[in-house]
């Protein structure tokens, strides 16, 4: 199943283009198809997910619950989340980008278990549709992502057991990955290619992978529990039968807490790479980087309980995961300071994709502030459950990670399809996005902080105007998709030819041709020994051949 | 597609590849199982805070009987023991010897469930009758049902070993080494199962 690195120069032919649409509905095992299968699919999903967002947010215009009822608002917010966690954010960051880029920066010519790769891909399609047809049918679940019993086991069972199977499934597809890329980071490595000499989205990829494997077999089982509580009626987490909510609450918040850091850990990598690119300079402080990646790692294993001060946790568990919840604050801020030192005195082309980046960056820090606050139980148990938690939650994931996959998507296009995206329509949606997406969700902090609940349709009429202003920003945000769509569908059929390396990108996925053949180089996968050479006289790459013969030595 | 085939079985050809290849497989084996060994983790410390903290009425507490675990223990014991043997007769050219030993680990196996079987229609509790009952059957069924596949697995690698020119011979020891893991796997989350639920 593996592919070693024989080198097979003679046999190819001079430029394999891709063989027609079809292969991306097909079982394909060429992990480049793979990755742009899960970007597609996890695209299309992010449509519907904003499609309900919207429907959220038409909701809140208004105190009263006149647009839906209150059941379906549940469900509308349930799918919402559900979705956009696993069906875009999780498969996009870690498994399209994952898998196009990562055997490129290791010089493989494949992931280690293509066939492997491609269940995990196929499990998410059937996962996601069974999720949004449970709507259609019985209704959907209506316990929001994080289905706390007992209001998961009191609420409607077939939506919720649907819900079930369908994260089961996905948290399935997830490991598969997780596995992959470990075995394609550790065990694929082109000869001659060290640890510390590998980009840093295969760092972020290896942390990311190992949280990925270590926490979600436990939601998995977590899961399996509380479907034997709504079917079989045992009582695990049903204090009626003698239960205990708080079990639930803790094994679940220990995959979803690494989970945020599954959402948001590949989306610093891959800003670690655009970075670098477009301001012309190496990437400041490689080595802090990657040790930094290590510490949220092992860090965001231990702080899970942050999210249940209220749950009447003892005072020692307050005390141990606030510490341990604001030590993460510093690998993460190493990790900022080090993007900032990057773009620092560089010669910053002005793009989408970096606009996007620095729209990362921003967010970010705001979101981490917040997350910084929310850390520290007297001020969490105040806003525990309102808007506070929503504003924040969404600038880490969309002003963090959405932003981060547009910035990605502006700046891998040309390698994807061999045509460049059209700046002017790329600004425009930056703007729109990063305006309406503040718009959105800066006033909801001063919601939360007033006491605005969330999960709730109707609210106290004093917040109508602030939430209308919040809803004007989604408008917005959702208004901002048009462009992005028409520039990506425009230049994919008539935008310029990108030629090989438009950014002149030293990484190795750029050393190659545009879109890539089906083995990623013609002849020997290059060794590049220093990803982030930039603003150096001469070119860094050792040619593979040499570098062969040293490494025999 | 068609060029990453030809690949692997050009790759199956060459025998330093052929290293190469079951090594990543073992690898991929290896972090899968630490992801398996995570749901377990999952259960345990859900058993163990329900114990801490939800303590039953003193009239429902049951001892359970430990004579059958311990044989089951044994069982599963002296199971890894003889796969080990199937795997080091395979690599000694011995195939009957390995098919003997194959077919003893599967029985030990399938003699666990068994008593396993047993042991779950002789205790005096349902499934719901309490939050112990619920745990004790979800542990020990997952745990059964880890067994169940990997007495499969045995039963699928004895069959593919037993014609000469078929996929396990001592060139291809790859699926009867990945059984084995799987096998020491379930029989160490036993002995652990076994101290957290019948000892402690």
């Amino acid at each position: 199943m593996s592919i070693s690195l024989p080198p097979k120069t003679e046999s190819q032919p001079e430029k394999l283009q891709p063989t027609g649409w079809l292969r991306y509905l097909s079982f394909s095992l060429d992990h480049k198809v793979i990755g742009l299968q899960y970007l597609i699919c996890g695209f299309v999903f992010y449509l519907i997910g904003g499609v309900l967002a919207g429907a959220i947010r038409i909701e809140l215009t208004s105190p009263m619950s006149d647009f839906m009822a209150r059941d379906v608002y549940n469900q509308v917010l349930t799918l919402h989340g559900t979705i956009m966690i696993f069906l875009w954010i999780v498969p996009v960051v870690n498994g399209a980008f994952g898998n196009y880029l990562i055997p490129f920066y290791v010089g493989a010519r494949d992931m280690a278990f293509p066939r492997l790769n491609a269940v995990a891909f196929w499990l998410i399609p059937p996962a996601g549709l069974m999720l949004i047809s449970s709507y259609f049918i019985n209704g959907a679940a209506q316990s929001g992502w994080t289905a706390y019993p007992p209001l998961s086991i009191t609420t409607p069972a077939p939506g919720q057991i649907v819900w079930i199977i369908s994260v089961l499934l996905l948290g399935g597809s997830s490991i598969f990955g997780g596995i992959n890329f470990i075995a394609t980071i550790l065990k694929l490595r082109r000869p001659g290619l060290k640890l510390m000499q590998l980009p840093m989205y295969c760092w972020a990829m290896l942390g990311t992978s190992i949280l990925v494997v270590l926490s979600t077999p436990v939601l998995a089982g977590t899961l399996i529990l509380l479907s034997f509580d709504i079917v079989a009626h045992t009582g695990f987490f049903n204090p009626t039968l003698g239960g205990n909510v708080i079990v639930y609450q803790h094994l679940f918040w220990f995959y979803s807490h690494p989970a945020v850091y599954i959402m948001v850990l590949p989306a610093f990598g891959l800003v670690s790479e655009i970075l670098p690119v477009h301001s012309r300079k190496p990437l400041f402080g490689y080595v802090t980087m990657v040790y930094s990646i290590m510490a949220i790692v092992v860090l965001g294993l231990v702080v899970w309980a942050h999210h249940m001060f209220t749950s009447g946790t003892p005072p020692w568990m307050r005390l141990f995961f606030t510490i341990a919840t604001s030590f993460i604050a510093v690998p993460t801020g190493i990790k900022f300071f080090n993007w900032v030192a990057t773009l620092w005195g560089g010669r910053i082309s002005i793009n989408s994709a970096i606009l996007f980046s620095c729209g990362f960056i921003v967010n970010f820090i705001l979101g981490g502030i917040t997350g910084v606050a929310l850390a520290q139980v007297p001020f969490d148990v105040h806003v525990h459950d309102t808007y506070f938690v929503v504003a924040h939650f969404h600038y880490i994931v969309y002003g963090g990670s959405v932003f981060v996959i547009f910035s990605s998507i502006y700046h891998w296009y040309p390698k994807f399809t061999g045509k460049m995206l059209n700046e002017n329509w790329g600004k425009l949606h930056f703007l729109m996005t990063f305006i309406g997406f503040n718009l959105c969700f800066a006033p909801q902090h001063w919601l939360g902080l007033n006491g605005m609940p969330r999960r709730v349709a109707e609210y106290d009429p004093q917040f109508t105007f602030v939430n209308q202003l919040s809803s004007m920003g989604a408008l917005l945000m959702a208004i901002s998709t048009l462009p992005f769509l028409w520039n990506v569908v425009y230049s994919f059929l008539k935008g310029e030819e990108s030629g090989d390396n438009p950014w002149e990108g030293l990484t190795a996925e750029w050393l190659t041709t545009s879109p890539p053949p089906i083995e990623n180089w013609i002849g020997d996968a290059p060794l590049v020994v220093e990803p982030y050479g930039y603003g150096k006289k001469e070119k860094p790459q050792i040619p593979s051949e040499t570098a062969m013969k040293e490494d025999k030595k | 597609m068609t060029t990453i085939s030809q690949i692997e079985k050009e790759s199956d050809e060459s025998i330093s590849s052929e290293q190469e290849h079951s090594d990543h497989r073992l690898f991929g084996l290896i972090t899968f199982l630490i992801a398996d060994g995570m749901t377990f983790a999952g259960f345990f410390a859900a058993y163990l805070t329900f114990k801490a903290v939800n303590p039953l009425m003193p009239d429902a507490i049951y001892e359970l009987e430990l004579p059958l675990p311990t044989l089951n223990t044994i069982l599963l014991l002296v199971s890894s023991a003889t796969f080990h043997k199937a795997g080091k007769a395979l690599e000694n050219k011995h195939n009957s010897q390995c098919q003997k030993w194959l077919l003893v680990t599967a029985s030990l196996g399938i003699a666990f469930l068994i008593s396993q079987m047993f042991e779950y229609f002789t205790l005096p509790f349902g499934l719901t009758d309490n939050l112990y009952a619920s745990t004790f059957y979800a542990l020990t069924g997952f745990h059964g049902l880890h067994v169940t596949l990997g007495a499969i697995m045995i039963l699928i690698v004895w069959w593919q070993s037993r014609s000469p020119g078929g996929r396990i011979t001592s060139v291809n020891t790859f699926p009867l080494e990945a059984a084995e893991l799987y096998w020491h796997f379930v029989d160490g989350i036993w002995v652990i199962l076994f101290i957290i639920l019948y000892l402690l």
